[in-house]
């Protein structure tokens, strides 16, 4: 099942090698039909999904069935090294609360991505090659319980991404794209060295053998005394702690390290912005939840004055680097380092509230911020500009796109009864509960000050009012008296389009439903990360030294 | 005065010969077929010399049977102590026939090449005798065989590199290589000599164990290291020794360069490994007193400067030769990581990464030159917009450039990975050096990534022309490279099991 949801859209792109690039609707309705088959086995795999079972680490004797759900286990690899004993890699994939969430996210996101590729027509048959290559990556990523394997699919995620920006984006793609291929390895050359280095320092509990299983390596008694990374060698256990952390931040992006989001953003085309923030981005912030929490409990538990303070610090910054832009999609991109920064707050409060928080902060984020680059698409497809000034007063003669992108830009300050709220909600109600993140959350709250205000002043320059004098769109009186404006060269239909309402609506309604009822969601991510906070405490890591 | 062997003496010589002979038959073969091809050349002089090339590859197919043969032999050494016949040396056999079949291959495909010269004749013989040379290099236990069979690489390198007399760049690098290989061999003469005068010994296991059983003198070893490094380092194009490699991978004809750049390349480190891990093992057993010179140090500055300088260096090439010229120096800086652990990890590594480095450096050559067959250039501004006009050719190339910086699913990542294992493995020690390695290959993204950038990110100057592939011939073999990377970068078992075979070499004490 899982194997099947992860390698579907490369079977897609492999078929679509077969079809001549002249045939363009065939090569995305292959596309879609591929990203709509991994919608419905991600709504499989949660109908079929226990929540009671909690995952992140093995259930009791080390064996990680009973604990995690759906479970592909094969040898893939098993070299003889001589003296190290045998180098396992396992194609090892399944799933519990983590990662359930963020499949059902990524899937999700993979349809309106491929839905919003529609109107490419350069290239369009490298273009779904590489989309569905991307897709492959993305959910391997969450589904790997195997470092090895997960690390594959990490790095598969580089190249595609590099030519779908660099190919596809806008006017100075070249430096965006190589931007953001140089920073994210520059993150995860080092996540290679921590893997080799732990792949030497545990063993596998029920074959003795040394092993990249990401379900052995999360339990301490694992790991060998003296090893590298063992229980014993604190310093390179900090080490490996931060050059991870580093590694994933540089993908949430957490400040310092996120100068290449804005640059990616601003060139990409939008079904890509979309899956950088819906899905990409995540993957820093579960990668941490993974790999790099559970790996080093007493190191992050150490460590979460210093995450709480750079999560407070991406919350403000973002808000105050995004009420400075001009560029509409510059704002939303610095609204993102804005709200995953959250996601590390709700992080270090290290209870479980900040944890759901923080897990159900992701998947809204997902799904907000795609809507938010949804509609920045659209009105750049209609005006050849985003600058916030060359609009005004579009609410009346776009009502549609006014509302659903009221819906959006609420969900995205968190309003009351919008899913955006209840995320970031949990995250300061833990926050304030840990003693650590307290002043932190205090602080942290100014962020939401001044992300309504970014959101609503942006939200007031361009819908509400009169159109402006230098706006990107004439306005014309017809013999009723009625005004209409029309962008120029832009021949289709001046408010939201079937296509657009598609992709939009099912969004808005999961931001509205989930704002309402968030059990769904809630309910299902509890259990694993009551247990992930469970291994992470510091009291199992005092019984265990 | 001089006496005459008696006869019991004279058949024991003969015997020693004969069997000696016996496990010599690959080589002897390749020598046959050198000279068949010089006559075969004769014959048809001035013809079609698509026989003289199917005739080599063939040929070079051939010494295949004779040389998994050898695997059943114990190893021995054979020739009075000469040379020697172990896995490790097998191994570098398959290597170098391999890679001058490859080579042979991309010839064929060097239309310029192919115009320019006027005989091809002993080309491809010389092709032939240089695999002759660079398996005796991985085979000789001697100092005076290890000199013989270098120059043997090193004469017939020079011819190939000068080959298209009538191209001043060509016959630049040729001048270039032969001055620079005339001092580094004149120094590793020295450098033995001093060996030899130290110990009495020119066989290397003997040479091993007389150093441990008297020692030395520290200041003398170090210094005979010093100069035998010189000549080895000159081979594998190691910083310091890397002058001649730009001018020569630049100025020599493509499929020369991709020869070098890997096999010559190989036979360096193979006489590296077995030289230093034989004759003056350091660290091991009954060396860890008495062995006060550490050329393990020597490896290291030479390791970092190579990742650093090749690398670096590379980021303002312009001219795409050149570029992968600076990048297989960064290369050996990287495959001298898996040396200088000294285990058997290690040499498992060293061993694996050349064969990635094998598929994925002559693949990109291979490319290189299919692309130069339609621009006529090798720069880098000239790659502008053939993505699109040639796809095979450019998805091609961006996997062996991907495999090259060592990204995943590619056969350098996991190259990259078992250097790296091996040094973790042994602890916190070279984690630094892991650094730098995991650091400058984050600098290798940005030049390798410049050749991509210009075939698919760019729109080309010249107006749109029909999709030109080359050869069927050509796009088969280039795609069977692509996907040998692809497919060993995920299931690559295989591979390291072979390798970790060969990592058994004759007379070895350290693991």
């Amino acid at each position: 099942m899982l194997s099947l949801i992860v390698f579907l859209p490369i079977l897609a792109g492999l078929v679509i090698l077969a079809v001549p690039s002249s045939q363009k609707q065939i090569i995305r309705i292959v596309s879609l039909l591929a990203a709509i088959a991994q919608g419905v086995l991600a709504v499989l795999i949660w109908r079929g999904y226990d929540a009671s079972m909690p995952g992140i680490i093995a259930a009791e004797g080390g064996a990680p069935e009973g604990s995690f759900q759906f479970i592909e286990r094969l040898p893939w690899i098993n070299l003889d090294l001589g003296g190290f004993g045998s180098l396992n890699i396992e194609y090892f994939l399944g799933v519990d609360g983590l990662s359930i969430t963020m499949v059902i996210l990524t899937a999700l996101i993979s349809i309106i991505g491929v839905l919003s590729s529609w109107p490419i027509q350069k290239q369009v048959k490298g273009y779904f090659i590489l989309y569905n290559l991307l897709a492959t990556a993305m959910m391997g990523c969450f589904v790997a319980l195997d470092f090895f394997l997960f690390y594959v699919f990490w790095e598969l995620m580089l190249l595609p991404m590099y030519f779908l920006i660099g190919i596809w984006g806008g006017p100075n793609r070249e430096y965006a794209a190589i931007k953001f291929f140089l920073y994210t390895l520059f993150g995860s050359v080092f996540m290679l060295l921590v893997m080799i280095g732990l792949y030497f320092s545990v063993i596998d509990p029920l074959t003795g053998n040394h092993t990249f299983s990401l379900v052995a390596m999360a339990s301490q008694e694992n790991y060998i005394k003296d090893a590298i990374l063992g229980p014993e060698s604190m310093m390179w256990r900090y080490a490996a702690f931060i050059v991870l952390f580093v590694g994933f931040a540089i993908k949430v992006p957490m400040f310092p390290f996120h100068t290449w989001l804005p640059d990616a953003h601003v060139e990409a085309p939008t079904p890509i912005s979309v899956i950088l923030a819906g899905v990409l981005l995540k993957l820093g912030t579960y990668g941490m939840m993974r790999i790099n929490f559970p790996l080093f409990p007493e190191v992050f538990q150490a460590s979460l004055y210093a995450i709480g303070v750079l999560g407070a610090i991406n919350i403000i910054y973002g808000a105050f680097c995004a009420l400075a832009q001009q560029d509409l999609k510059k704002m939303v991109a610095y609204s993102s380092i804005s709200h995953m920064g959250y996601v590390l707050l709700g992080l270090a409060a290290a209870n479980s509230e900040g944890m759901v928080g923080a897990l159900y902060q992701m998947f809204n984020h997902g799904t907000i911020t795609s809507m938010l680059f949804l509609l920045v698409g659209v009105i750049y497809d209609r005006a050849h500009t985003r600058q916030i000034d060359k609009f005004g007063g579009l609410a009346s003669y776009m009502p549609v796109y006014a509302a659903v992108v009221t819906i959006a830009w609420f969900a995205s300050l968190g309003l009351p009864g919008l899913s955006g709220f209840i995320s970031e909600a949990f995250v300061f109600v833990g926050a304030f509960s840990s003693e650590t993140t307290r002043n932190i959350a205090i602080v942290s709250v100014l962020g939401i000050v001044f992300g309504a205000a970014y959101l609503l002043w942006s939200l007031q320059r361009m819908f509400l009012g009169k159109r402006k004098a230098d706006a990107a769109y004439d306005l014309e009186v017809d013999a009723d008296g009625h005004e209409h404006i029309h962008f120029h060269d832009w021949k289709g239909k001046l408010d939201l389009d079937a296509r657009e309402l598609v992709m939009l609506v099912p969004l808005a309604v999961i931001v509205i439903f989930l704002g309402i009822y968030p059990m769904p969601v809630l309910g299902m991510l509890t259990s694993s990360i009551n247990k992930l906070v469970e291994v992470l405490s510091p009291v199992v890591m005092t019984a265990l030294n | 005065m001089f006496e005459l062997p008696s006869g019991a003496e004279i058949q024991s010589i003969i015997a020693t010969l004969k069997t000696g002979v016996g496990l010599f038959i690959p080589e002897i073969y390749l020598s046959v077929l050198f000279m068949l091809l010089i006559v075969v050349d004769l014959v048809v002089k001035g013809r079609k010399n698509n026989l003289l090339a199917s005739l080599t590859v063939l040929g070079l197919a051939g010494s295949f049977f004779f040389i998994s043969r050898q695997h059943a032999v114990k190893a021995a050494e054979i020739f009075f102590g000469m040379y020697v016949l172990d896995e490790f040396a097998v191994f570098f056999k398959y290597f170098f026939v391999l890679s001058g079949m490859l080579t042979v291959l991309v010839s064929v495909a060097d239309d310029e090449f192919n115009r320019k010269v006027r005989s091809i004749g002993e080309y491809y013989a010389l092709i032939v005798a240089m695999v002759v040379g660079m398996i005796m290099m991985a085979s000789s236990v001697d100092l005076l065989m290890m000199f013989l069979s270098m120059e043997l690489v090193g004469l017939t390198a020079y011819v190939l590199t000068g080959y298209r007399k009538d191209d001043a760049r060509s016959s630049e690098g040729a001048l270039k290589y032969l001055v620079y290989g005339a001092v580094s061999s004149g120094l590793m003469v020295y450098g033995f000599s001093l060996v030899y005068g130290m110990t009495g010994e020119t066989n290397i296991m003997k040479i091993g164990a007389e150093l441990a059983l008297h020692g030395y003198d520290p200041l003398l070893m170090m210094l005979a290291s010093l100069l035998i490094i010189a000549g080895f380092g000159y081979k594998i194009g190691a910083v310091p020794f890397h002058f001649w490699s730009p001018d020569v991978y630049e100025g020599a004809p493509t499929p020369i360069t991709a020869y070098l750049s890997v096999g010559s390349k190989a036979a360096g480190f193979a006489i590296l490994m077995r030289f230093f891990y034989v004759a003056i093992p350091h660290g091991g057993e009954p060396f860890q007193d008495i062995v006060g010179m550490d050329w393990v140090m020597l490896l290291i500055a030479l390791s970092i400067g190579s990742m650093i300088y090749g690398n670096v260096v590379a980021l303002w090439q312009k001219n795409v030769k050149r570029m992968l010229a600076y990048s297989s120096i960064a290369h050996a800086g990287y495959l001298l990581l898996g040396i200088l652990v000294m285990d058997e990890l290690g040499t498992q590594a060293t061993l694996f990464y050349l064969l990635g480095y094998l598929l994925m450096n002559i693949g990109a050559f291979y490319v290189v030159i299919l692309i130069a067959n339609r621009t006529g250039s090798e720069n880098l501004d000239d790659y502008r917009g053939l993505g699109r006009k040639m796809p095979l050719a450019g998805a091609a190339l961006t996997v062996f450039l991907i495999s090259l910086v060592g990204l995943p699913p590619t056969i350098g990542f996991v190259g990259k990975l078992m250097i790296f294992s091996a040094l973790l493995a042994k602890g916190s020690v070279y984690i630094w050096l892991a650094l730098i390695g995991v650091l400058t290959s984050v600098i290798s993204l940005y030049y390798y990534m410049l050749i991509p950038l210009n075939m698919y990110l760019r729109e080309s100057q010249q107006p749109d022309e029909a999709p030109a592939q080359g050869g069927m011939l050509h796009q088969a073999a280039i795609a069977v490279l692509m996907l040998l990377t692809i497919y060993f970068g995920l299931f690559f078992q295989p591979l390291t099991d072979f390798a970790k075979v060969s990592s058994s070499m004759l007379g070895l004490s350290i693991y």
